[in-house]
Parts: structure tokens; C-alpha cells; sequence
């Protein structure tokens, strides 16, 4: 295998001088002040993912959003005149939850012509209105004009549902998103609706998972048992080097090739996969998109483009296959030890039982995935929480790791800031 | 037979139907945990030959209108790529080095 080449400067770290390339502390994953300093300086001020328009087919559709870093949920609703909105999740009367059904920490969905609390039945209309106050005339000095729904900035990019929690959010969307991230915007997310939506609880601080998807040196080593070729001992000895990386802002991208299964003499594929020509890398057979050339995907220009990994700050990814389908990952902080990883696939929908099953083959080998590198990281976040070690060398393979530690840090500093100034 | 649950010219796999013909990723996935490699083994070996003719077959119908024998055959093939891993990579039911980790898959397309 040739090696692949680099920037000018030797290494894609030294390509960007602001990423140390000194041995890295992992104190920002293990550490509960550093979690609550990520509560307020990141997760109420930041453009967070919430979803896609497809979620809300309908006017009047609707779903609910936990985000428990930020104390809140969100409720989103495609409103009657087709609009996208979101509202906390809170009646104005005395705080009741809004929107839920039988266990009030359960995130749900589905079609609304106005939201009613179910304690004492105020109804709201879904722009946020009060409409209606039961026994209204016992309130003081009251109009219920005067208690609509709290709304929260709400944005659309690309499809892709945005919320920010601050008051004033520093940002558009667009500016925050920035040149990397935008320049896929007409790429055709919306042909792709067949979704396997995924969930899990996971032991490790939020950041420790996104580390283990932003790098793919892991990958010979920890799925080595996975498949015939990824055992063989020049596979093993060859290690992995990506294609690509980039870096703008508080967002990152790596390229890599993808496995090129139709490509591949049989005693290297598992048989099931020669049966449903599909595999990790999706299925062989790509849909035709319509769209060429794909905006936006392969920045780099290189060469055996496989996929893109987009890390968008700070919690969401979009990785999109060389082959026609794209999956993204959620990572919700729940404690600074604990998050809930959400995997979405999204496929073309497909035409026949042959495409379908090349997808469900497709699934199926990314959950088998996935669930090596979940159990993984629960291993790491108990030995980091030990503090035996504290500092760790990262090679230039994991120089997202690095950019998404570093950004975490740029913005905690970013709001001591700004509050020391506030408290002087 | 009455209770024929798979197109009759895959009548041979009715054994595993009760077993195998299940319509949710969740339901296989628990079905793969609570057998053992080799009730896995046997019916792999027995339905995988024929894999391919079982995806013709319901390829032949729109998606969205299998005939229900039809559909209970693609969850037949679903379980064959359920067990795929285990038979053909781990000899084990379970991912390897998984130990408590889960993850579930709560939308997925029907059918």
C-alpha cells in the first residue's frame, strides 16, 4: 500500500497550528465541573440537531426532544400554515410538561391541531398561541394573550431541524454551520426516507464516543474479526490512513476509502454478504441520485472516495456513503459520564425485496459495529476517571479528536469570558 | 397443509418459520441471543442454499403489496442475515467484546 500523501507540512496536525500535537489530557471527559461548564457554555449557545423535516410530514406533525444538559425539552411542530417551530415543552400555567404521553421523560410524536395540557386543559395553538384558559374568568388581571408558548430559535438547513437555546443565539444556522458544512447543501438528503433509527444508553462522557467514530485507526484492530479480509495480516499490518481531513471552525471531516465489495474475490467476503451484495460499507448496488456531481462531498478531490464523516459541532455527525445512503449520529450528554448515542440510516427507499434486503444487510452489519465500539468506551471512561495516566499521545490519525477537545475548551474559555465581564 | 405459513415452493423451511419468520430487527436480534450456534447452524445451512431464490421470488412483487407468504419468506431472509455474523464470523451469538452493550433499533421500515 502506498502511502498516502500529506499536507505540504508533513502531517495534517502541523497543516493546522492551532492543534497541539503535545500528548492530550482527558480531564474534559472525566470531570463533572468540566460537564456542567458544557452545559451552559456549549449546549444552551450552540446550534444543536434535533432532527429532519421528513420527522414532520404533515402540518400539525410534531415531536418531542429531550435535552438533559440542558434541563429542557423541546417541542417541534410543523404548524398549520406548514411552518417549522419549536417551543419549550412547558405549559405557562404551573409548569407542567406539554407534550408527552404516559411517562413524561419519553420523547413522542405525532399529529396535533393544538397542543392541551393535560392538567387543567389549557390549549395552545401550534404558533404558540393560548387559546384557551379553563375558567379564565378566576384569574388576577389576566390575558392569556399574554401566555403563548416560550418559542426557541429554530433553523432548517438542508432539511436537517436546528434548535439553539440561547436568548439570542450569537449566529445564524448558516454562519455557524460555515463553508465546509454548508457547500453540501443540495446534496439529495430528502430522496434518502428509509430510515432505521437507533438507540442506546452509553457509559462514557459524550465526547469518548464522538472520539471513537472521528478516527478510524481503531478500525483494523478492534473489528478484526469481523470479516475474512480485515483478518488477514497485511490488512492487520497496513493499519488505516485516511484520504482526507479538514477543519473549519468548530467543525471537522475525514474521508476514507470505502470496502469496494463488488470489487472483491468471494474468499475475502462473508457469503452473506456475496448473497445480499451489500455489507458495513452499504449496499454495492447505488441508487441513482440524480444529482452528479454530489455538492459538497469529497472536499479533498481524492481519489477511491469511500465516505465523509462531517463532525458538526458540537454533538452531531453526517457521514455519507459513496454509495448512496448517509447515517448520522447523535450524542445527548446525560451526565459526564453518561450519554445516549442515536444512530439514524437513511436509504433511498427501496424498489423491490432485493434492495431492501441488501439494505437490512446493511443495518444489521452497523449495529454489529456499532455495538463493538460502544463497549469499548465504557472500558476507557473507567480507567480515564482512575487519573493513573494524564496525558496521552494521539497520532495524526486522530486529529479530530484532538479539533473536537480543543473546540470544547475554546468555548468554556469563551464564556468565563464573557461572564467574568457580565459579574465585573 | 392449513397452517403453511411460506410459499410452497419453500415448504421445506416451515420448520423454521415459527422460529425465524419474525417481523421486527428486535425480535430476531432476541431470537439470535436465546439460541444456541448450533439450532443457528442448522438452519443457515439449510436456507442459505437457496437465499438467492428466495429474494427472487419476492422481488417479483411490488414491496408494498407482498402477498403475506410472500412477506413471512423476506422475514425468513432477514433472519438469515441475522444470523450471518455469528455463523459465518464469530461461532458465538453475541458481538465479541460486546458484553452489556445494546443498541435498539426502534424505527425501522416495514416491511
Amino acid at each position: 500500500m502506498k502511502p498516502i500523501a500529506k499536507p505540504a507540512e508533513g502531517s495534517w496536525t502541523a497543516h493546522y497550528p492551532e492543534i497541539s500535537r503535545e500528548p492530550m489530557s482527558y480531564e474534559d471527559s472525566i470531570n463533572p465541573e468540566v460537564y456542567e461548564l458544557e452545559r451552559e457554555a456549549i449546549f444552551k449557545r450552540s446550534w444543536l440537531n434535533v432532527g429532519r423535516v421528513e420527522q414532520l410530514p404533515r402540518n400539525g406533525s410534531y415531536f418531542t426532544k429531550e435535552i438533559a444538559i440542558a434541563n429542557t425539552s423541546v417541542v417541534i411542530v410543523r404548524d398549520l400554515e406548514g411552518e417549522v417551530r419549536a417551543f419549550y415543552n412547558i405549559c405557562r400555567h404551573r409548569g407542567n410538561k406539554l407534550v408527552w404521553t404516559d411517562f413524561p421523560k419519553e420523547e413522542v410524536g405525532g399529529n396535533a391541531r393544538a397542543f392541551t395540557c393535560k392538567y387543567h386543559g389549557w390549549k395552545y395553538n401550534l404558533d404558540g398561541a393560548c387559546t384557551f384558559v379553563q375558567q379564565e374568568e378566576e384569574f388576577f388581571d389576566f390575558d392569556k394573550a399574554d401566555y403563548s408558548l416560550v418559542s426557541v430559535h429554530c433553523e432548517v438547513w438542508a432539511g436537517f431541524i436546528f434548535v439553539n437555546l440561547a436568548d439570542e443565539p450569537s449566529q445564524s444556522l448558516i454562519d455557524f454551520l460555515g463553508p465546509m458544512v454548508t457547500a453540501l447543501e443540495g446534496y439529495p438528503f430528502d430522496q434518502q426516507t428509509e430510515r432505521f433509527f437507533y438507540r442506546a444508553t452509553v457509559g462514557s462522557n459524550w465526547k469518548i464516543f464522538m472520539d471513537a467514530f472521528q478516527e478510524f485507526y481503531h478500525a483494523p484492530v478492534l473489528h478484526a474479526k469481523q470479516s475474512p479480509v480485515a483478518s488477514l495480516p497485511e490488512v492487520q499490518a497496513a493499519g488505516f490512513e485516511a484520504l482526507h481531513y479538514e477543519i473549519d471552525g468548530p467543525h471537522r471531516m475525514v474521508t476514507t476509502t470505502g470496502g469496494q465489495g463488488w470489487r472483491m474475490p468471494t474468499e475475502y467476503l462473508k457469503p452473506t454478504e456475496t448473497l445480499t451484495r451489500s455489507g458495513l460499507f452499504g449496499p454495492w448496488d447505488a441508487p441513482d441520485l440524480g444529482v452528479d456531481p454530489l455538492p459538497g462531498v469529497n472536499p479533498g478531490k481524492a481519489k477511491n472516495w469511500g465516505l465523509d464523516s462531517f463532525q458538526i459541532f458540537p454533538n452531531f455527525v453526517i457521514l455519507i456513503w459513496e454509495r448512496g445512503w448517509y447515517l448520522t449520529y447523535h450524542y445527548w450528554p446525560t451526565a459526564y459520564n453518561k450519554h445516549v448515542f442515536e444512530g439514524n440510516l437513511y436509504f433511498v427507499p427501496p424498489k423491490n425485496a432485493r434492495e431492501r434486503v441488501a439494505q437490512e444487510m446493511a443495518a444489521v452489519t452497523f449495529k454489529e459495529f456499532a455495538l463493538q465500539d460502544g463497549n469499548t468506551l465504557e472500558a476507557t471512561q473507567i480507567m480515564l476517571e482512575s487519573r493513573v495516566v494524564t496525558a496521552f499521545p494521539l497520532n495524526d490519525q486522530e486529529i479530530l479528536c484532538r479539533h473536537l477537545h480543543k473546540v470544547t475548551a475554546d468555548w468554556i474559555a469563551d464564556y468565563q469570558r464573557e461572564t467574568a465581564g457580565v459579574s465585573k | 397443509m392449513t397452517d403453511a405459513r411460506l410459499p410452497g415452493a419453500f415448504s421445506e423451511f416451515e420448520p423454521y418459520a415459527s422460529t425465524w419468520c419474525l417481523a421486527t430487527e428486535a425480535e430476531r436480534y432476541k431470537q439470535r441471543l436465546a439460541s444456541t450456534m448450533d439450532e443457528m447452524q442448522t438452519f443457515y445451512d439449510a436456507f442459505f442454499p437457496r437465499g438467492e431464490e428466495a429474494i427472487a421470488y419476492c422481488e417479483k412483487f411490488p414491496l408494498d403489496e407482498l402477498p403475506e407468504d410472500a412477506e413471512q419468506l423476506l422475514y425468513l431472509i432477514y433472519s438469515l442475515v441475522m444470523v450471518s455474523f455469528p455463523v459465518e464470523a464469530w461461532r458465538q451469538p453475541n458481538v465479541p467484546d460486546s458484553g452489556a452493550a445494546y443498541l435498539d433499533l426502534l424505527i425501522e421500515p416495514r416491511p
